[in-house]
């Protein structure tokens, strides 16, 4: 649920907190867990995909540019794409 | 013609879950429950009941397939006592946040250690705060007929919440009584079959016990609350047309000779009855008391006791539970709190007593009343007395 999203009161609730449509998870947006964010250094990325290949988020994708990138609406900032990355191409920086 | 016959009190329980025409019965047997659930096992096994009995290997397991089986709008009947209620304590929120309205009759035991198989309310205490309906009986035919309000009360659309009726274990559940055993036509006139408004359908597929996450758990708790607390209207309404069918009558709570009475005791389930009978003896000799029995104890009726003691000089509250290291009985400390508020308010003296079965005679609750009201003239009062123990 992002922020511009009206959010549910408690009069809104369905009956149990049952969800009536199917694969309704899509709409929520596990990235607000996030206290750190990645941050690229495109010049130093070999555009190997290993950071898409630890991401344990599955929400790293390659851009048209074949950079990799992650999907921020996912990303939980665990920073293990960071830790991964052998050229030192990913850095993660906090939050505001 | 209703027939009034002398029964033992489990098993006009389970011929009233019978004339319920309960679907689904999962349970596992323990004193001083197993009657009501044995007598439902053998009137599916001969055919007399059409409803699956599923004998589970845990109480966990009991309310957990009753969850699956109300999910679907199966009308789910259970039973248990004790250590199976603790030991089915997680599932029962589930139950209720779920909204699934499984009626669950519970035959009031002490807890271990030391291992104890008589009555008490520490059990129920335990689950207090368990989101469920929960109405304590006194007698034999308030059991049988609150059976029946509570698929009513539960099942009803704006209600949707499990309910537990509390007996007394022993000295209800094993106790041969007079009961009026209604007729089958007259039930189901009453209780019309259950319609569940939002069961798993693969046609109308919906996701049951999902996430919740921070941003959305706070609504969902206050929406629950507000369904088992604005659920009273429905339990009066439903009370009132058992009531216009049978000719029974219920209420939140009961006076019992209050009027102008200067000291009330309170009291819940089969115990009350004992107390009336030295309300008898005490208005006899000239004294102005008089007895509340509390019949509702979830949701809580605090507009109804605010009202009963608003007269009284001293309420002293009976107890059959101990809430270790805390205000003593949990029946008197939400009544304390009840009134706490109110700007005249009469003395409130708790008394824990009858645990693990220990009798109190009417002998004893004529002592109760008459210390309660020493120790609130000489305001002596602590956290609580324990009646009855040796020092």
């Amino acid at each position: 649920m992002t922020e511009s999203e009206k959010k549910p009161t408690w009069r809104d609730i369905e009956i149990g907190a049952i969800i009536k449509e199917p694969g309704s998870a899509m709409q929520y947006k596990t990235g607000d867990w996030r206290t750190q964010r990645p941050t690229y250094y495109h010049e130093r990325c070999i555009k190997c995909g290993l950071c898409s290949i630890f991401c344990p988020e599955g929400c790293i994708k390659q851009t048209e540019e074949g950079y990799f990138e992650a999907d921020l609406d996912y990303c939980k900032g665990c920073g293990i794409c960071a830790r991964e990355c052998w050229t030192k191409a990913i850095n993660m920086v906090e939050e505001d | 013609m209703t027939q009034r016959v002398g029964i033992e009190v489990s098993r006009a329980v389970a011929i009233a879950a019978k004339l319920a025409n309960v679907d689904v019965v999962a349970a596992y047997p323990i004193t001083p429950q197993t009657h009501i659930v044995e007598d439902l096992s053998e009137m599916v096994a001969s055919g007399e009941l059409d409803a699956s009995y599923i004998p589970v290997e845990s109480e966990h397991s009991a309310m957990s397939c009753c969850l699956g089986s109300a999910s679907v709008g199966a009308r789910t009947f259970t039973a248990t006592a004790s250590q199976g209620l603790e030991l089915m304590h997680e599932v029962l929120y589930v139950a209720s946040s779920m909204r699934f309205p499984i009626v669950m009759a519970v035959a009031n035991r002490a807890l271990s250690a030391p291992i104890s198989i008589w009555g008490d309310h520490s059990d129920v205490m335990s689950v207090r705060d368990t989101g469920w309906i929960q109405i304590f009986v006194a007698n034999g035919q308030e059991a049988f007929d609150n059976i029946l309000c509570a698929f009513r009360i539960g099942e009803d659309r704006a209600v949707l919440l499990p309910v537990m009726i509390h007996l007394d274990g022993f000295q209800l559940t094993h106790v041969i009584e007079p009961i009026y055993l209604e007729e089958e036509d007259k039930v189901e006139k009453f209780l019309p079959p259950n319609d569940y408004p939002i069961p798993l359908d693969p046609d109308n597929p919906v996701s049951m016990g999902a996430f919740g996450p921070p941003e959305i758990y706070s609504e969902i708790k206050k929406a629950q609350d507000v369904a088992l607390t604005s659920s009273k209207s429905v339990i009066l309404k439903s009370w009132k047309e058992f009531g216009d069918a049978f000719g029974r009558y219920y209420s939140p709570l009961q006076c019992y000779r209050c009027d102008n009475a200067k000291v009330l005791l309170l009291a819940m389930g089969s115990f009350s009855e004992t107390a009336m009978s030295a309300i008898d003896a005490m208005r006899e000799d000239g004294h102005k008391v008089g007895l509340i029995k509390l019949t509702l104890w979830r949701p809580f009726p605090f507009a109804e006791i605010r009202d009963a003691v608003k007269d009284a000089e001293v309420v002293v509250v009976f107890d059959r539970a101990l809430s270790f290291g805390g205000p003593g009985g949990p029946v008197c400390s939400e009544i304390r709190s009840a009134l706490y508020d109110l700007e005249k308010r009469p003395k409130v003296i708790g008394f824990v007593g009858g645990l693990g079965g220990r009798v109190v005679s009417a002998a004893g609750f004529r002592e109760i009343i008459e210390q309660g009201t020493k120790i609130a003239r000489e305001g002596t009062e602590q956290e609580y007395e324990m009646f009855g123990v040796r020092e």
